[in-house]
């Protein structure tokens, strides 16, 4: 799956964990996300989670792996993507009369397809925060490689 | 009138998208969309505010209030559209659009321009959002979305004393917010709301005898950082000369007004109510902060951060102007803000103009620039003499006003001060005027142009803006500045007119 | 009361930091460590005696919760701590990059 280079990144028993545990800590990420009208977490804390994958990625593997996943590039743009659907959410309210009003159908409570706009604010929220993160992450990481190299 | 009302939204919702939008295309298309999308939404804004204020005018409620989210009053957010409202969001969007004009042309010596109009659009954000915002904690919010922006924008440049002063002024404004955040906690255990016309009529009935006071001079603390009073200025003169041109004249122009000036006013006159005794501690703070910018303005070299030390001094009149809270001072102080606005940001597009053809900002190396820059030169002359208070520019209406209610109160001392400052301004103007414009033109700088075309349209129509500025207290315009005092002295009767409104 | 008197100690520990500090990594900590304080200090505001955490749940009624507003707004201002701390220390690097050193004292290009 990754490429194990023995220089860069860290030991070889942390290279097996973040092997078996990477997917999990997204998919856990996703869940929270999913689940956010529901129960504790939502968008930020999810967003957080998912970002935190990419940032075990990072730390365990050296910075090339992680950089060949998410480019700052498609990092950048996925974060616009994100919060020009957040605002697009938002501006659906005007149909309903007014900004920000929840105007999807709210279906019944304590099940997963319910409470109208709010599940779906939270995936645009959970996208914005993850990717933005994983952007901040690679911005700090790429400064210290330059420096290093001077 | 469910249809007028929502437009008052539209004032965040525009900047917003025009930020991300510029975000997401600005790898992809060339530099010339970006530009037209930047200005084509600030023109957008401009014509908005003054279309709200129209409404505002025609209409037979003093104030519009929207429920975000259809969400009655006191549990939603509510956006409110009064005097105050409508005069600081003409102010903040005529500077946004001359200035965004202005960087058409400026920031090309930058790199990465959809980065800086990506900032840019975010901080109008914050501040289009402070106005007009009803919620306490809203507020809060986009003075966090203004501020972090602000302090990206100051390092925008990266050189390494921008860097230094970004550092300074992200670290003392992070201390400020946290400040403010406090207060907001105590008002909120103390009247369990956060919508700041209920807050008001809470404080009505219940008086927290010492929680008041507290939250007071939290509240002093915060906004007074940045507004940069004298106590809490010690951020503004590095931060101000440190950022790009265009950016110093929103920061200096509308940020400090808005975020410290206006927020202030607000919760002291709306939400607090004003008493003698914080009456005297802002009439105090005003006046030293008057004397204490000039004195330190007189030994400057550098341009930006001379006109940065004047900032701090015209922030002091307009203080001691809300401080007096008499009908005549509080219109001083509304009066003076708005020209300031206006004249600081001109001399900051004048000086940006000037690195542009030199390169430099230290006056002792620039000579004679009128012969080969005449429009700058003149530009920069009506705004020094505005700042100074010659007539019948716009400034000498408004510090007349402010000394004149000094002396209808009683307070000789705050006026002849008030004087002072405005002679030693007119001094450090007649510096920058006789180093920079007059005299011989030095070698090396025979080759310089004029300011490419858009930098010269925004400084043009500002200057006239200075020149007709005086006209705003005839009748026919004065009902700016009349609506807003009203909104001011009616004190915490804003809640009776809110939640009234608001329950319709 | 102590547990707001202890707020109150963990926000001037952080003030320590942010002013007696010479190194800038110090100073973000203690600038952080004064933003946990405030929000620690409005999640208690909410407290309700003997209340339970603000979930609906399909078992049990909506009596006796906390108050959930609190925490949605610290929620909100740990967000924006978040986005302070990454400038912040961004900022720092690129300082470390021009100036060789992370001394705030000997920081001091801009004088006057």
């Amino acid at each position: 799956m990754v490429v194990s280079n023995s220089k860069t990144g860290m030991s070889l028993i942390v290279k097996t964990i973040t092997r078996l545990t990477v997917g999990l800590i997204l998919l856990f990420g996703i869940y929270i996300i999913l689940h956010g009208h529901l129960s504790p977490g939502g968008g930020f804390a999810g967003g957080v989670i998912i970002a935190l994958s990419f940032v075990h990625l990072m730390l365990a593997f050296g910075k090339d792996v992680a950089v060949a996943k998410i480019s700052q590039n498609v990092a950048s743009n996925l974060e616009s993507l994100g919060a020009l659907m957040f605002l697009s959410i938002a501006l659906l309210g005007f149909l309903g009369g007014s900004f920000f009003l929840n105007v999807l159908n709210k279906g019944m409570p304590f099940r997963l397809f319910s409470a109208g706009t709010i599940p779906l604010s939270n995936i645009a929220i959970g996208l914005k925060v993850g990717v933005g993160l994983v952007a901040i992450f690679l911005v700090l990481v790429i400064l210290e490689g330059a420096e290093n190299k001077k | 009138m469910n249809n007028a009302n929502n437009i008052i939204p539209l004032f965040v919702i525009i900047p917003l998208l025009g930020a991300f939008l510029i975000s997401l295309i600005g790898k992809f298309v060339k530099r010339i969309w970006v530009d037209i999308l930047s200005g084509v939404s600030c023109f957008l804004l401009l014509s908005l505010s003054i279309f709200g204020l129209n409404i505002l005018r025609n209409s037979a409620s003093p104030v519009l209030v929207y429920k975000v989210g259809g969400w009655a009053v006191p549990f939603g957010i509510c956006m409110v559209l009064d005097g105050l409202s409508g005069l600081m969001l003409l102010t903040v969007n005529i500077v946004a659009f001359f200035v965004s004009v202005y960087s058409i042309n400026y920031m090309e010596k930058y790199t990465d321009k959809p980065k800086f109009y990506t900032l840019f659009m975010l901080m109008l954000t914050g501040m289009n959002g402070l106005v007009i915002t009803g919620d306490l904690f809203n507020l809060f919010v986009f003075l966090e979305i203004a501020s972090i922006a602000s302090y990206a924008l100051v390092a925008f440049g990266t050189e390494a004393e921008e860097l230094e002063a970004s550092f300074k002024y992200a670290i003392m404004g992070s201390v400020a917010s946290s400040f403010i955040f406090v207060g907001i906690a105590f008002l909120y255990g103390f009247t369990s709301t956060l919508n700041m016309a209920d807050i008001a009529r809470v404080l009505s009935t219940k008086p927290g005898l010492w929680l008041t006071p507290f939250v007071a001079v939290l509240f002093l603390m915060g906004f007074g950082l940045k507004a940069a009073l004298v106590p809490f200025h010690a951020w503004l003169p590095d931060a101000h000369p440190s950022a790009p041109a265009s950016i110093s004249a929103m920061l200096s122009g509308v940020l400090i007004k808005t975020l410290g000036i206006y927020a202030l006013v607000r919760v002291f006159f709306n939400i607090i109510g004003m008493t003698g005794a914080y009456s005297s501690v802002l009439m105090f703070l005003g006046a030293i902060s008057m004397l204490v910018g000039v004195i330190l303005a007189l030994s400057q070299w550098d341009l930006k951060r001379l006109l940065a030390y004047h900032s701090i001094s015209q922030v002091g009149y307009i203080i001691l102007g809300f401080g007096l809270a008499t009908p005549l001072g509080i219109l001083g102080g509304l009066f003076h803000l708005f020209n300031h606005s206006i004249f600081k940001s001109l001399l900051f597009l004048n000086s940006g103009a000037i690195d542009y053809a030199t390169g430099t900002r230290n006056l002792q190396e620039m000579s004679g620039l009128g012969k080969k820059m005449p429009v700058t030169a003149n530009t920069n002359l009506i705004a020094s003499m505005s700042i100074a208070g010659i007539p019948p520019f716009n400034g000498f209406f408004s510090k007349l006003i402010i000394i004149l209610a000094c002396i209808e109160k009683g307070h000789i001392g705050y006026a002849l001060a008030a004087v002072i400052g405005s002679i030693l301004t007119l001094a450090s103007f007649m510096k920058v005027q006789k180093y920079a414009f007059l005299g011989e033109l030095k070698e090396k700088y025979r080759n310089i142009k004029e300011a490419p075309s858009m930098m010269k349209f925004a400084m043009i129509v500002l200057a006239v803006i200075c020149v007709l500025g005086g006209l705003m207290l005839l009748p026919g315009l004065k009902f700016l500045l009349i609506n807003a005092m009203d909104v001011l002295l009616q004190g915490r009767g804003y809640a009776d007119t809110v939640l009234g409104i608001a329950a319709k | 009361m102590s547990i707001y008197l202890l707020c109150l100690a963990l926000f001037c520990v952080g003030l320590y930091g942010v002013l007696r500090k010479r190194n800038l990594v110090k100073i973000i900590i203690g600038l952080a460590i004064i933003e946990y304080s405030v929000n620690l200090f409005f999640v208690l505001l909410g407290y309700r005696f003997r209340g339970r955490a603000p979930i609906d749940a399909q078992t049990q009624d909506i009596l006796n919760m906390v108050d959930p507003l609190p925490q949605a707004l610290v929620l909100t201002s740990i967000v924006i701590g978040l986005g302070v701390t990454a400038l912040i220390i961004s900022l720092a690097i690129r300082i470390y990059e021009k100036y060789g050193t992370f001394d705030v004292t000997r920081i001091k290009r801009l004088k006057g």
